[in-house]
């Protein structure tokens, strides 16, 4: 008996032959930087001045500029870090895990994804060294420190060294992941720079593409590289928020110390992850006339990736809840009874609105294919996952073990403009990778190119 | 002789005389520079700069050095960083402390209380331990002045002399006006001073008087005195709106006596019975285990009640006062050994409260009216007096002795306005303060840690000040001024005190020793004490119908109007120590208020006035007019007070304080009247309340009042349950389920827990003998050089305190209503409880710091490693004590903390800094360290001497400051230390030295048992005695 699968949907339409791809991907290298692309990046530069200055008084002032005190040692900060670690996800999910299940839609997001990926680490480390209270020492404190009994080294029970690890590993893989795959599309560029008479543009990515040849042998060496990468990675994507879950996790306070977290977080992490990609690739495609290569089929894929996460995400709350109701441990019990109902209930009811109710409208197949809904619950949907870390970080250390210490969190503008700080160097790193690199993998695309799409003449 | 001169030569290249050295030959320094080898100029030019630059840069990393310089002639008894200790004692008015006075290096830095002393007893409390602070107070007065002017003491002597001069030769009147003198010796010296100047009057008054009580003991006994009480001896004690424990009479000493018969053991199972009435909820009221509220104009009545109760009178003064009928009866059942007390200032009233205790046979037993003390003597009518003629003219020169009576004095504002017209006005406060810069001359005394001096608590009981330091300041002493003034020459007060004691008590001392090592004796106990006269039975002749009657017409059963309840604070007292940081710092014991003047008003009267609280302070000023004045303040809904009675601290309002305890609140004092001779803390008629809406949001360091019903942080039970099943309370302790028992959840571990060899601090606080009065607080700031953060920083709830008293009122919500259980009772039980680090051996901070800076120590200590610190807080927020305290900023030399922080941030203050505790820097957490540093003292004397650590012999500077020794420290593997023999600590036998040690005694429990860190620290419950009945509970 024969198997007949239905005929999938083609991957890029438009019937672009393989000159289309190059032609496509590169105008943008190659032209010059439009008005709305001016706009875009003089504003995200204001963005980052204004963080770098809150950042400057954070760290000739002290932590003290922050909203934090003494029952609550950590707030924006944290919440941030976690919050940009899980949109670093999608990216490594996609070029790795995807890669590996053979999926062949994720070529045309991948190399956005990963770009997105790197960014969103960075800006993710910067607030574990801006939340220091003595930045200085925090780089040298890692390394052993010679006495006389011994070396000293740092505590590897900590959370937060594993942490270190996790993140500083997951940056280099996903930064080798990304380039590697960028190198064939430098080449390109340089060989039609070259064309063109350019020698500047021929010199410089020439040396970006390591003087790429596109011989049979480097094109084999590339592939089994980018396979064993990618094998490489897809731990790291389960590994790095498990990690970051652990901060909490193995802690004693109710409200962080559950089992759950690691699964929960992952889950998270990929929801936040998708959904910026969904964001800043629906921009994008729009703003560079990428439609064929990104089409509505590759959105409606990824959205049914983020109503499975949000699904298991809220799975995740309701059965934090029953955990905190079935074990009736007094803290434990009165933590959650908190989050619902304390002084922070608008914190969690959004978080309970923007990620486990709003993804649920992508069963809709209509929603799920409009680009403005999808553009409008993907930023919903990265709300949530701000509120989420929000509320599983303040509203269980604000009123945890004994009632004395229990106090509100009120941020400063210090705290919002670390935050502002990492958009705008998000927002301006994006937009000059946009510009100088090319967004979509082009070596890869013209792979499919053939066997997925049909020719219009 | 030019021939025959001798020469010598520079050097080999004189004697050649080349033509290289004639050319430099008349340089001192031959300079081979780098001129004269022009090949390498550009590169040496590089070179230089970059060595100088690497070199300037690198040099820009170091610390700023500040250089320590040595002694060139070492005094004999200073030793570098070796303590000395002084005795010596505290006085400030009729406060009265016997106290020792540590020192390094020449300078006091900490005070403890002297157990020699029978009347304090090694108690101390939080005024006590501060002032050492106020002696670096950058406010003092540097050297005498006149009027604005510098000057010094011979030029004002001379001129204040003249002026005395002249106003003896023209006959008129000299007044000195001070609180409460105990000192013998600067009485004589005012003796001497009268003796020259015969029109001259001392003129005694206290903030908070007692000349109501004073003449009703007078009209009782037919002697103006304050008896002793003794608190141990009562079975049953009821207090009138006396707050004993905390502001009355002698909390000191009272606060000792009261918590022998708080302790509750497995040997000793009875303990006294407290019963309170009162309008504010006042710390003593807090304690108590019955508590009736009742206005101000219903005070006399209940006095008046518990008279015809105790004296069988059917009539009903007033009625429906809960407990009142109970604790009349109660003080029946216990005849001789109960004791009735009264805050009232209302002569009346004492006399009624006289003839209770009379009638209940207390004198003798709880209250000895044969040793009578000299803590307050204040004469509200002769100083009502002295404002008049000061008004009208009749005073023609004034001293105002160590006093501020135009602050603190009702009529200050009368009396500094005509002080102008006084042709001689003298201050001797040591700082500019309200009444000194309204004054003609500053004639400044020493801070008591620099002069020599003497008090006398009570008749028969001595005790001795010395300096502990020189004099920072040209101040001299006020008794040597007085002697000054009234003529003598060479006038060493050192001596004068010498003499004195030679005089009075070298005959009578019964040691046989001769004079200087008697005085040597004196001076290394600090006190010298011949016991109370034979015991003389007092009859009470009091006209108990008259007094009757006077209390009929002036209080009221059922007053409608509003009214006020003046009360002293039990942080800044009556204001003389208000520019003290760390008592504006030390919270409320009771509102756990910081920094901020306010006042309380009932949850009932609040909702009348629209009056909102939300939880973080944030409230709206009242305008309160009483008694003619007005006065508007930020209010406190407060939890225990009586509805219709607003509460208001003095203390607060300074004006001339210096820059820390300026620009607080309001001065209340004005609101006090002179009611039938004494002075009336209370309004009670024509009071009026109204809201401004103006908004003000309170400093609060517990912005939490309730504990939420969670036993596994306070356990308390009645004592009738404690007697039938001691541990009673253990079998709703967590439990978990295996798959075959439950069992404790403390008892299951991850870890395989430590090995002690050695010691094994731990600590034990016992809540019952715990009266919440903060004195640990302060003792711990000082010891550690705790950082005081201001107002600001509070708001933002990031005290420094490194044990904190939380106080927690009970809440009538059944378990589960969480909402309903944040909300306290009307008139709430509670319940204080020392909160600091736990010192836990499964410490949850130490596995979460990357770095490693805080670690377990050999001794079961948690420690803190500033140096390691990098201020990640991941310690912090795993603490489930919240002990850890971080430092947000900078709060040493930083002009931001400047106003709030002096001891950080002048170089006058920075004296009291101890200089075995590091001052932490931005950036780091710290917490309790068990004072670590008297625990690597106390091991280095013990070794040095070849010994084992004797048992008390270290301590913690909390247990050392508790007056009721609620807090014990020790060693828990020394089976004969007091704090295993309370705890009946059992090790187990298998791991002798391991981290499990169980305690015995049925009242001891871990705060968070169940979460299994394993606190070195045990408190032992809070055990209340009241009936079980739900009606009477």
């Amino acid at each position: 008996m024969q198997v007949t699968s239905s005929i999938r949907e083609t991957l890029v339409t438009g019937g672009k032959s393989v000159h289309d791809v190059s032609e496509d991907i590169s105008r943008q290298v190659e032209g010059k930087p439009t008005r709305l692309w001016w706009g875009a990046f003089g504003f995200s530069f204001i963005l980052l001045a204004l963080g770098f200055y809150s950042l400057c008084v954070l760290l000739w002032n002290g932590v003290g500029v922050w909203g934090l005190n003494k029952t609550v040692g950590w707030a924006w900060d944290i919440t941030n870090f976690v919050w940009w670690v899980g949109i670093g996800h999608a990216g490594t999910l996609i070029s790795a895990i995807l890669l590996l299940f053979r999926q062949k839609w994720r070529m045309s997001i991948n190399r956005a994804a990963e770009a997105m990926t790197i960014f969103a680490v960075i800006c993710a480390a910067t607030f574990p060294f801006a939340h220091m209270g003595r930045l200085w020492l925090g780089f040298y404190w890692v390394f052993p420190l010679p006495n006389t009994w011994g070396s000293l080294w740092a505590n590897f029970n900590s959370p937060l060294l594993w942490d270190v690890f996790a993140i500083s590993t997951y940056f280099s893989v996903s930064l080798v992941f990304w380039y590697m795959g960028l190198i064939p599309d430098f080449a390109v560029i340089r060989d039609r720079a070259v064309r063109s008479g350019n020698k500047i543009r021929a010199m410089i990515y020439n040396s970006l593409s390591f003087g790429w040849s596109g011989g049979a042998k480097t094109w084999s060496r590339y592939e089994s590289v980018a396979l064993i990468l990618a094998g490489l990675s897809t731990p790291l994507v389960l590994s790095v928020h498990t990690i970051v879950s652990m901060d909490f996790a193995t802690s004693v306070i109710p409200g962080w110390h559950t089992t759950i977290f690691p699964p929960y977080f992952v889950a998270g992490a990929i929801f936040s992850g998708f959904a910026m990609v969904l964001t800043l690739l629906i921009v994008t495609r729009k703003v560079f006339k990428l439609e064929d290569y990104i089409t509505i089929y590759h959105i409606e894929l990824m959205n049914i990736i983020i109503i499975i996460t949000g699904s298991i995400v809220g799975i995740a709350y309701i059965t934090e809840f029953f955990i905190a109701w079935y074990g009736q441990v007094p803290a434990e019990y009165y933590a959650f009874y908190n989050r619902a109902t304390g002084p922070y209930w608008w914190a969690y009811w959004s978080m309970m609105t923007c990620n486990v109710i709003s993804p649920q409208l992508f069963w809709f197949k209509k929603l799920r294919t409009n680009i403005v809904a999808t553009f409008i619950l993907s930023i919903i949907v990265n709300i949530g996952m701000w509120f989420e870390r929000f509320v599983i970080i303040v509203t269980s250390l604000h009123r945890d073990y004994l009632p004395s210490s229990w106090s509100m969190f009120h941020p400063t503008i210090y705290d919002v403009g670390e935050y502002v700080l990492t958009f705008g160097f998000f927002f301006c790193a994006f937009l000059l990778f946009a510009k100088f690199f090319p967004v979509v993998n082009m070596a890869e695309m013209k792979s499919i190119i053939k066997s997925s799409s049909e020719k219009k003449h | 002789m030019s021939e025959i001169k001798k020469t010598y030569w520079k050097g080999l290249s004189q004697l050649k005389n080349d033509s290289d050295y004639v050319k430099h030959a008349d340089k001192e320094f031959v300079d081979m520079g780098v001129e004269n080898d022009p090949r390498h100029s550009r590169r040496d030019f590089l070179k230089m700069m970059g060595f100088s630059v690497t070199a300037a840069s690198l040099a820009a990393c170091e610390a700023p050095i500040r250089k320590a310089i040595p002694y060139v002639n070492k005094p004999v008894d200073v030793d570098p960083s070796i303590a000395n200790y002084y005795a010596s004692t505290y006085t400030s008015g009729g406060d009265y402390c016997s106290i020792v006075v540590k020192t390094r290096e020449g300078r006091p830095i900490k005070v403890d209380g002297n157990s020699l002393s029978s009347v304090t007893k090694g108690g101390t409390s939080a005024q006590v331990e501060a002032s050492v602070l106020s002696l670096y107070d950058n406010y003092r007065l540097r050297g005498p002045k006149a009027g604005e002017k510098s000057s010094d003491w011979e030029t004002i002597d001379k001129e204040i002399i003249a002026k005395l001069g002249e106003v003896a030769a023209k006959g008129g009147q000299v007044r000195i006006v001070s609180n409460t003198l105990l000192s013998p010796s600067t009485k004589a010296a005012i003796e001497k001073f009268k003796a020259k100047y015969p029109t001259t009057q001392h003129v005694q008054y206290d903030q908070t008087s007692y000349y109501g009580l004073l003449k009703a003991n007078e009209e009782s006994f037919g002697k103006a005195m304050i008896p002793s009480y003794d608190f141990s001896k009562a079975n049953t004690i009821v207090s009138v709106g006396a707050d004993f424990l905390g502001t009355w009479l002698s909390p000191i000493e009272f606060t000792k006596q009261y918590a022998v018969n708080r302790e509750v053991s497995e040997e000793k199972h009875d303990m006294s019975r407290h019963y309170q009435f009162e309008s504010n909820l006042s710390l003593t009221g807090a304690n108590a285990d019955y508590r009736g509220q009742i206005k101000p104009s219903q005070e006399g009545l209940v006095v008046a009640q518990l008279y015809n109760i105790v004296t069988g009178k059917s009539e009903k003064a007033i009625d429906k006062i809960s407990y009142l009928e109970k604790a009349g009866q109660e003080l029946l059942a216990n005849k001789g050994k109960s004791l009735v007390v009264s805050g009232s200032n209302d002569k009346a009233v004492q006399l009624v409260v006289n003839a209770i205790n009379d009638a209940l046979g207390n004198y003798g037993s709880t209250i000895l009216a044969n040793q009578p003390v000299n803590f307050r003597q204040g004469n509200d009518e002769l100083m009502d007096a002295f404002v008049a003629e000061v008004e009208g003219g009749k005073v023609d020169a004034v001293i105002f002795y160590n006093c501020n009576p135009v602050y603190d004095h009702p009529k200050g504002d009368k009396l500094g306005k005509s002080l102008k017209s006084v042709s001689l006005s003298v201050s001797t406060s040591i700082t500019p303060d309200e009444t000194a810069s309204l004054v003609g001359y500053m004639a400044p005394d020493h801070h008591y840690l620099e002069s020599w001096g003497d008090a006398e608590p009570k008749p028969g009981f001595y005790s001795l000040s010395q300096p502990a330091i020189t004099p920072i300041f040209k101040t001299r002493h006020a008794g040597e001024s007085f002697m000054v003034w009234a003529g003598e020459t060479n006038v060493d007060y050192f001596s004068f005190v010498k003499n004195n004691w030679n005089n009075w008590f070298a005959a009578k001392q019964s040691s046989g020793l001769d004079f200087e090592t008697f005085w040597d004796k004196c001076l290394y106990d600090g006190v010298l004490e011949f016991g109370s006269d034979a015991s003389t039975a007092v009859t009470f002749a009091g006209d108990v119908n008259a007094a009757i009657s006077a209390i009929n017409t002036n209080y009221k059963a059922s007053n409608t109007g509003f009214e006020v309840v003046i009360y002293e604070s039990y942080g800044v007292g009556n204001g003389s120590q208000a520019n003290n940081p760390l008592l504006q710092e030390l919270p409320d014991p009771i509102t756990k208020a910081v920094w901020d003047h306010y006042v309380t008003v009932s949850q009932k009267d609040a909702t009348a006035l629209n009056l909102a609280n939300d939880a973080e302070g944030n409230t709206q000023y009242l305008s309160i007019t009483a008694n003619g004045k007005t006065v508007e303040l930020p209010a406190i809904i407060q939890p225990g007070q009586t509805p219709g009675t607003i509460g208001l601290a003095i203390g607060y309002g300074r004006t001339k304080v210096g820059e820390v305890g300026k620009d607080i609140g309001v001065n209340a004092y004005p609101l006090i009247t002179l009611v039938n001779g004494s002075l009336n803390y209370n309004a009670t008629a024509g009071v009026k309340i109204e809201n401004t809406g103006k908004a003000f949001q309170v400093a609060q360091t517990q912005i939490h009042q309730t504990y939420m019903g969670r036993e596994n942080v306070v356990q308390e039970s009645l004592l009738s349950e404690y007697k039938e099943h001691p541990d009673h309370w253990k079998e709703n302790s967590p439990k978990v389920t295996k798959w075959d028992e439950k069992v404790e959840a403390s008892s299951l571990s991850l870890w395989k827990g430590h090995d002690y060899k050695d010691h094994h601090w731990g600590m034990a606080i016992d809540l019952n003998t715990c009266t919440g009065c903060g004195a640990c607080v302060v003792a711990c700031n000082v010891e550690n050089n705790v950082a005081i953060v201001g107002k600001d920083e509070v708001i933002r709830r990031r005290e420094m305190h490194w044990l904190r008293i939380d106080r927690y009122y009970s809440s009538e919500a059944e378990a589960g209503d969480y909402l309903g259980l944040e909300k306290a009772s009307e008139n709430p039980e509670v319940v204080f409880q020392p909160m600091m680090c736990q010192h836990c051996n499964n410490a949850s901070c130490e596995t979460v710091c990357p770095v490693a800076a805080t670690t377990h120590s050999t001794e079961g200590l948690n420690q803190m490693v500033y140096n390691r610190c990098i201020g990640t807080r991941y310690c912090a927020n795993n603490c489930p004590y919240k002990v850890r305290r971080f430092n947000w900023f900078k709060y040493h030399d930083n002009q931001q903390f400047y106003q709030a922080n002096p001891a950080m941030n002048t170089d006058l203050g920075r004296m009291v800094l101890n200089p075995d505790v590091t001052v932490r820097s931005r950036g780091v957490m710290e917490k309790c360290s068990f004072c670590v540093q008297r625990i690597q003292a106390g091991k280095l004397t013990a070794k040095k001497e070849r010994r084992t650590v004797k048992d008390g012999e270290i301590t913690t500077a909390c247990s050392a400051a508790c007056s009721t020794g609620a807090i014990i420290f020790g060693d828990m593997n020394d089976d004969d230390s007091r704090l295993s023999k309370l705890l009946k600590i059992e090790r187990d036998p298998k791991r002798k030295y391991g981290i499990d040690k169980t305690a015995a005694n049925p009242r001891a429990y871990r705060v968070l048992e169940d979460i299994g860190v394993k606190p070195n620290i045990f408190y032992l419950t809070k055990i209340r005695n009241k009936d079980k009945s739900k009606e009477n509970a």
